[in-house]
C-alpha cells in the first residue's frame, strides 16, 4: 500500500492506538492536517499551542498513556516548548510532532523555520528529524517505545514537509529490535544482593519511613504500595508528585513533604533511620537544606533510572527498576521492620500537635482560600480529578483536598508552570469524560492560557473551574512578606480586572461569583448542576493568606515554621 | 614482547582527577551535540574528545572523553551518559588502566642558529620531521599523553611555534595473566 509520509503518520498514531491529538495547523504541518479529516482520531483545535502540550499533559496523566500534541514550526514549535520542559521534568509521556521546513531549506533561514531539535534536546528524552517517509512508522513507534518505557518523558518527532509530502510502503515495525534503538535498555532486573542488604536494613530499622514519589503512580504500584505498607505498618509520605498514590484517609498516609509540608510528614523524615525512596528524586522543594535533611537515616533508594542514584543523596542501597517490582520483591523477600510502636507514638503525636489549619472562615467574606477547596471537595464525587495551577492556591488544593486514588491529581510539580491548570483540566476531562474534572486555579495562573476554555466550549469538554482570586501573584506576595519586609514589587493584579464572569461568558461558558460563605456554597451547587459547558467560579479571596506550614528557601527542614495560630504551642 | 608501558600519571593538558570515557554512540546527526549539550548544562568539564568511526562499523562512532571527575561525581556523568538514546555503551577507564596515545603536530622556524638544537629536541622525543621548507620545518610526535607533554615543554624554548594536539584516544590495557 502506497501512502503520503503524511498518511503514514496518521496511520502510525492510530496503530498506537492514540484516539486523540491536541493541536494547531499551519504552513510546515499542513500536508499531515487533511489525513487528519478520515481518520477516526479526535483532534482537538487548541487557541495556542502551549495549551495543546499542557492538554497532552494532562490526558497522559489521567490516562497513563503518552499524550500526543501537533504543532506547526517555527513559533508552532516554539510555543509548544514549555509543556515539553514541564513533561521532562515532571517524567509526563508525550508525543509531540511538530512541522518543519523542507529538508532542502533547512539551515536557510527559511520561513518558519527553527531548529526545534536542537532546542529541545535538553529537555525531551529523545528526538527525531524524520529523513525520508520510509522512516516515519519507525519514528513514531519508536517515539512511543520511549516515551512509556522505562522513565517515561516527552519525545518530539520534527516532520519536515516535503517528507510528509514524498510516498512510502506501508509497513510498521512489529518488535523492539526494529526501532534501531542498540543505546535503549531501559528494562533492569533487581540485584538479589543488593535486595537482601535492603530487607536487612529495614529489619534493623526502628524508625523508617517510606518517600512515595511520582515514580510510584507512573509504575501503577498504588495497590502494593497498600498491600505493603498495610502489612510492614511504616509511615508514608506522599510528595506532590504522589498524591494519590495511597488514599489520604490512610491511617499510614502522613501526607506530603517538603517545604510545605504537613509537620509530621516533614519531621518524620527527618527523624527517621531509614529512608525508602520509592521512585523519588530528592528534589529541593522536599529536602530543604540537604546537609541537614534526614540526616541520620540510611537510605535505600527505589527507580528505573539509575542517574538518580548518589544525585543529590548517597543511597546506602540502591535497587534499580520500578517501584512495583521492588515493592514486589521486598514482600516476597519477607521485608520487616521492628516492632513500631515507639516511633508511632512520636508521629501521632506530632499529627495532634500540629495538623493543617487555617484561620475561621468569617460568614462576610473574603473567603479563606483553603476553606473554598475543602468545600469543593465535600461537594465533589468519589474519583473527581484536581489539576491546579502553581502557586499559593496549588499548594492548598494539595494540602486540604483528600486524595484516595491515583491519577485524580494534576499539576505541574518539577517546573512550576503558572497556566498549565485550566488545559491541563481539558487533557484530564478528555481522558475520563466521565469523571468530574475540577481546575482549581490563581489568578495569575488563569490568566495565562484561560483561553483554552473556548476550546473547551467549542469541543465540549465541561470542566469546572475555580479561581482562588486574591488579586495577587500570591505565592510570589508571600515570600515578599515573609523575606523582603512587605516590599511587594510587581505582584498586585486587581481582583476585579479582568472580570472573570464576563470573560468567562465571553467564551461561551458560565460565570460565578462568590463573596460570602452564603455564596460560596451556592455556586458551588450551581456550578455542580451543570454538565454540559464549562464553568468558571471567581471566588473572592483573602489576599493576606499565607501557606503554612514553611520551610524557607534553602532552610533545614527542622526549621519549620507552622501556622501563627500553632506557634505559641511551640516549645 | 614487549614489557607494558609505565603508568605516566598526570599530565599538563589534565588535571589530577582525570577519567577517560570511551563511548560507543550511534552514527546519527547531532550526536555530539547531544553530548556537548549534556556536559554543558549539568556542569561537567571536558578536557579532550576525540571521534572516529568505531572499529569496522559505518553504524557506530568512538568518541574518547577525557572527563574531569572533580566537577562531578563519575558515576553522575556515566550516568547522566547513558541515558542519551544513541549512546550504546560507556567504557570507564581509570588512567592507570588505559593505554592513550595523543598525535601532536608542530611548525617552527628553523635557522642555522637553532637547527641543531631543533634537530635535538626532535630526536631525544623520538618525533619525526614531516614537511620542510626553506625556513620552517613541521614534526609530529603520537606518543604518549606524557611524551606529549614533554616535547610541548621542550619546544616551548623557541619562538614562533604553531603547535596542535589531538586530545587521547585510549584502550583499556590487556591485562597480564600468569604464564605458567
Ligand atoms: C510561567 C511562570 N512564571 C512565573 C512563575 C513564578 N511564580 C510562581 S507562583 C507565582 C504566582 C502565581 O499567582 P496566582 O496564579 O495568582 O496564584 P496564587 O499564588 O496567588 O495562588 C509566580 C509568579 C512561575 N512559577 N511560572
Ligand atoms: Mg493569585
Amino acid at each position: 500500500m502506497e501512502l503520503t509520509g503524511a498518511q503514514a503518520l496518521i496511520k502510525s498514531l492510530e496503530h498506537e492506538g492514540v484516539d486523540t491529538i491536541f493541536g494547531l495547523p499551519g504552513g510546515a504541518i499542513l500536508p499531515v492536517y487533511d489525513p487528519i479529516l478520515d481518520s477516526p482520531i479526535r483532534h482537538i483545535l487548541v487557541r495556542h499551542e502551549q495549551g495543546a502540550g499542557h492538554m497532552a499533559e494532562g490526558y497522559a496523566l489521567a490516562s497513563g498513556r503518552a499524550g500526543v500534541a501537533m504543532v506547526t514550526s517555527g513559533p508552532g514549535a516554539t510555543n509548544i516548548v514549555t509543556p515539553i520542559a514541564n513533561a521532562h521534568m515532571d517524567s509526563t509521556p508525550l508525543v509531540v510532532v511538530t512541522g518543519q521546513v523542507a529538508t532542502a531549506s533547512i539551515g536557510s533561514d527559511a520561513f518558519q523555520e527553527c531548529d526545534i531539535t536542537g532546542i529541545t534536546m535538553g529537555i525531551t528524552k529523545h528526538n527525531f528529524l524524520v529523513q525520508s517517509a520510509h522512516d516515519i512508522p519507525r519514528a513514531v513507534a519508536a517515539a512511543f517505545h520511549l516515551a512509556t518505557t522505562g522513565r517515561p518523558g516527552p519525545v518530539l518527532i520534527d516532520l519536515p514537509k516535503d517528507v510528509a509530502q514524498s510516498t512510502m510502503q506501508w509497513w510498521y515495525p512489529s518488535s523492539v529490535e526494529e526501532l534501531d534503538l542498540p543505546g535503549y535498555q531501559p528494562a533492569s532486573s533487581i540485584d538479589g544482593d543488593a535486595l537482601d542488604r535492603a530487607v536487612a536494613l529495614i529489619a534493623a530499622s526502628e524508625r523508617p519511613v517510606l518517600y512515595v514519589g511520582g515514580g510510584t503512580l507512573k509504575s501503577r504500584a498504588s495497590a502494593q504500595l497498600r498491600a505493603f505498607v498495610d502489612r510492614v505498618r511504616i509511615p508514608v509520605v506522599t510528595t506532590l508528585m504522589a498524591r494519590g498514590a495511597l488514599p489520604d484517609s490512610h491511617e499510614m498516609n502522613l501526607g506530603m513533604p517538603g517545604m510545605h509540608g504537613v509537620y509530621a510528614a516533614v519531621t518524620a523524615m527527618q527523624k527517621c533511620d531509614l529512608l525508602i525512596a520509592l521512585g523519588a528524586r530528592f528534589d529541593d522543594r522536599v529536602t530543604g537544606q540537604i546537609s541537614s535533611f534526614a540526616a541520620g537515616a540510611k537510605v535505600i533508594h527505589v527507580d528505573v533510572d539509575p542517574a538518580e542514584f548518589h544525585k543529590v543523596r548517597r543511597a546506602d542501597v540502591a535497587l534499580q527498576c520500578d517501584v512495583a517490582t521492588a515493592l514486589g520483591a521486598l514482600d516476597a523477600a519477607g521485608a520487616e521492620p521492628a516492632n513500631l510502636d515507639v516511633w508511632w507514638k512520636e508521629i501521632r503525636n506530632w499529627q495532634e500537635r500540629y495538623p493543617l489549619v487555617y484561620d475561621d472562615p468569617r460568614p462576610e467574606g473574603p473567603l479563606r482560600p483553603q476553606h473554598v477547596i475543602e468545600a469543593i471537595a465535600a461537594k465533589a464525587p468519589p474519583g473527581t480529578i484536581v489539576a491546579a495551577g502553581v502557586g499559593q492556591h496549588q499548594m492548598w488544593a494539595s494540602q486540604h483536598w483528600r486524595f484516595e486514588e491515583p491519577g485524580t491529581w494534576i499539576n505541574s510539580g518539577g517546573a512550576g508552570t503558572m497556566g498549565f491548570g485550566v488545559p491541563a483540566a481539558i487533557g484530564a476531562k478528555v481522558a475520563q469524560p466521565g469523571r468530574t474534572v475540577w481546575c482549581i486555579d490563581g489568578d495569575g495562573c488563569f490568566q495565562m492560557t484561560a483561553q483554552e476554555l473556548t476550546t473547551a466550549r467549542a469541543e465540549g469538554i465541561p470542566i469546572k473551574v475555580a479561581i482562588l482570586n486574591n488579586a495577587y501573584l500570591g505565592m510570589v506576595r508571600q515570600w515578599q512578606e515573609m523575606f523582603y519586609e512587605e516590599r511587594y514589587s510587581e505582584v498586585y493584579l486587581d481582583a476585579d480586572l479582568p472580570d472573570y464572569v464576563k470573560w468567562a461568558e465571553a467564551m461561551g461558558c458560565v460565570g460565578l461569583r462568590a463573596r460570602t460563605l452564603e455564596e460560596m456554597h451556592d455556586v458551588i451547587e450551581r456550578a455542580n448542576e451543570i454538565d454540559d459547558v464549562p464553568v468558571v467560579i471567581d471566588f473572592r479571596t483573602d489576599a493576606s493568606e499565607k501557606v503554612f506550614p514553611m520551610v524557607a528557601s534553602g532552610a533545614s527542614n527542622d526549621d519549620i515554621m507552622v501556622h501563627p495560630r500553632q506557634r505559641s504551642a511551640a516549645s | 614482547m614487549t614489557a607494558p608501558e609505565p603508568y605516566a600519571g598526570v599530565t599538563t593538558h589534565t588535571p589530577v582527577r582525570h577519567h577517560i570515557l570511551s563511548v560507543l554512540v550511534e552514527n546519527k546527526a547531532g550526536v555530539l551535540a547531544r553530548i556537548a549539550g549534556l556536559f554543558a548544562r549539568r556542569g561537567f568539564n571536558i578536557y579532550s574528545l576525540a571521534v572516529a568511526p568505531a572499529e569496522g562499523h559505518a553504524r557506530f562512532s568512538r568518541v574518547t572523553i577525557v572527563v574531569d571527575a572533580e566537577s562531578a561525581p563519575l558515576e553522575q556523568i556515566v550516568g547522566q551518559l547513558n541515558k542519551l538514546v544513541n549512546v550504546v555503551d560507556i567504557k570507564d577507564l581509570a588512567p592507570r588502566d588505559a593505554l592513550e596515545r595523543e598525535l601532536l603536530l608542530a611548525t617552527l622556524p628553523v635557522d642555522d642558529g637553532n637547527r641543531a638544537a631543533v634537530l635535538e629536541v626532535v630526536a631525544n622525543a623520538a618525533a619525526s620531521i614531516v614537511d620542510v621548507n626553506a625556513t620552517s620545518l613541521s614534526v609530529v610526535l603520537a606518543g604518549t599523553p606524557h611524551a606529549c607533554d614533554l616535547l610541548e615543554r621542550a619546544l616551548e624554548g623557541f619562538s614562533d611555534v604553531e603547535l596542535q594536539r589531538t586530545g587521547r584516544v585510549a584502550l583499556p590495557r590487556l591485562t597480564q595473566t600468569e604464564s605458567l
